[in-house]
């Protein structure tokens, strides 16, 4: 039996900053958006879940990890809702219950936020190698990462700057 | 426009993709900015504006970050930036420090300097919009004959709470029409490149992009042209469609119109379809 949290919606609301009691499920977001189709649960059953009330299935559902907040469904919305505004609430959520769905996107957050939090930058080289490492997954961009190399894409070493004191200390929460 | 004109002096703000994958993105630019009278003075000790991982895990550290260099950026110059994904993380952190007295409090206590409101973060194309590039190469067409297909991917897109201000549709056809070029009607001009899906799901990130080249190829379009670093990078290394054309970045085609590109052969090298046999027969290089 699906259980109903009737305060949910309240929630969402208040960290989104955005009305998901607004929509009246029309769909036109999903129809925007390119990733609709590898998300469990897409963008137009999401707020759906929010409206009534199933947290447990909203925080469960790969489509807020694989949403890339690109904006493409809220500017469809007929109620202006800011549709990835949800989906980063319901992230957050989730972080906070410790119940991630998608580990490896996660794991991928967690390795560009490491890489700033050690040298104020991003450092593409090693964000991919240790995403790599963590999701166990080596091989299959090995040809990628040559040719990338090659190119001079990506740069054997990072460039950290003076103020990196200053970065790492905004990093309390996300360790 | 005349071609005289003072110096525009703006605080600039590359990035992590413009100072690293997208090199060639960066001189071309430079080049470019210098060529038509804006003097970047790069932000020094800029810090990663986090992207979409701070902001998908952690709001306030997002905020925080974008914070950091507004802090650092001197008054009295606007900032600029090419990065879509920069620019709204600006933006956003910028509108929220408007809103939230508390976030003004906070930004007080981390910097030790208030919040400017005046230090107003500037996308490129905000700078451009409305100025003649064709004065900078009177009686000429330099891009006369060359057919590409206009990619904004999601850098026109944008959260409801900025709807009221303004966009900049059209703007790559416009200026790149004033040098000749032709834009061709295509569907994939406001496609998302997937961003971080790349790493983290190749496989979708592959049809996605392949829709796009492919449609790009359907409109007869000789190259596709783009304004972000992320997507030129997106829309290379996943393609992997029998037929390609190259991706150009639109500072590089902009340099090149203007005849002030240098060194070339080091931004070609970096691009994984090679644009040099395309745009040696448009005689522009
Ligand atoms: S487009 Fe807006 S109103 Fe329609 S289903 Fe999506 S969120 Fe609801
Ligand atoms: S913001 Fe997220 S849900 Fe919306 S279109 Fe983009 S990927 Fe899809």
């Amino acid at each position: 039996m699906e259980k109903i949290d009737p305060t949910f919606i309240r929630e969402v609301a208040q960290i989104s900053g955005t009305i998901p009691s607004r929509c009246y499920n029309c769909s036109a977001c999903t129809s925007g958006c390119q990733f609709a189709h590898i998300m469990d649960k897409k963008p137009h059953e999401i707020i759906r879940l929010v409206q009534i009330g199933l947290k447990n299935e909203a925080l469960a559902a790969s489509g807020p990890w694989i949403c890339v907040g690109c904006n493409t469904c809220s500017m469809e919305c007929p109620n202006a809702i800011d549709i990835p505004a949800v989906m980063d609430a319901i992230r957050a959520m989730a972080i906070a219950k410790g119940e991630i769905p998608e580990k490896d996107i996660y794991n991928f957050h967690k390795e560009i936020l490491g890489s700033i939090k050690r040298y104020g930058r991003t450092h593409k080289l090693e964000i991919m190698m240790r995403f790599k490492l963590v999701s166990r997954d080596f091989f299959s961009d090995m040809d990628l990462g040559v040719r990338m190399l090659s190119r001079r894409k990506l740069h054997i070493l990072p460039s950290r700057i003076k103020g990196v004191r200053d970065v790492r200390n905004l990093f309390k929460k996300v360790g | 426009m005349k071609c005289d004109v003072k110096p525009i002096e703006v605080t600039w703000f590359p990035g992590c993709s413009m100072k690293t994958s997208a090199m060639e993105n960066h001189e071309s630019f430079k080049i470019f900015c210098e060529a038509i009278g804006i003097r970047l003075i790069e932000l020094p000790d800029w810090n990663c504006c986090g992207s979409s991982s701070a902001h998908s895990i952690d709001q306030e550290l997002a905020i925080d970050l974008v914070a950091r260099n507004l802090a650092l950026a001197p008054s009295g110059r606007p900032i600029l930036t090419a990065c879509p994904s920069c620019t709204l993380r600006f933006k956003e952190a910028h509108h929220h420090l408007m809103e939230s007295s508390e976030a003004r409090i906070r930004f007080r206590k981390q910097w030790g300097v208030p919040f400017d409101p005046a230090k107003k973060v500037m996308h490129f194309f905000e700078l451009i919009d409305g100025m003649d590039i064709s004065a900078f190469t009177p009686g000429k067409k330099p891009l006369a004959g060359l057919t590409y297909a206009p990619y904004y991917g999601c850098m026109l897109a944008r959260p409801p709470k900025l709807r009221n201000q303004k966009n900049f549709h059209g703007l790559l056809e416009k200026i790149l029409g004033t040098l000749g070029a032709k834009a061709v009607d295509w569907k994939g001009h406001n496609k998302c490149c997937g961003t971080f899906l790349s790493v983290a799901r190749p496989e979708a990130t592959t049809e996605v992009v392949n829709a796009i080249v492919q449609s790009g190829l359907d409109s007869g379009a000789e190259c596709l042209i783009t304004a972000c670093a992320m997507c030129q990078l997106n829309l290379e290394i996943r393609c992997n469609l029998k037929d390609q054309i190259p991706v150009l970045h639109f500072s590089e085609i902009l340099t090149l119109a203007l005849g002030k590109g240098k060194n070339t052969d080091q931004w070609f090298k970096r691009h994984l379809v090679d644009p040099k046999p395309l745009l040696a027969a448009k005689g522009l290089i």
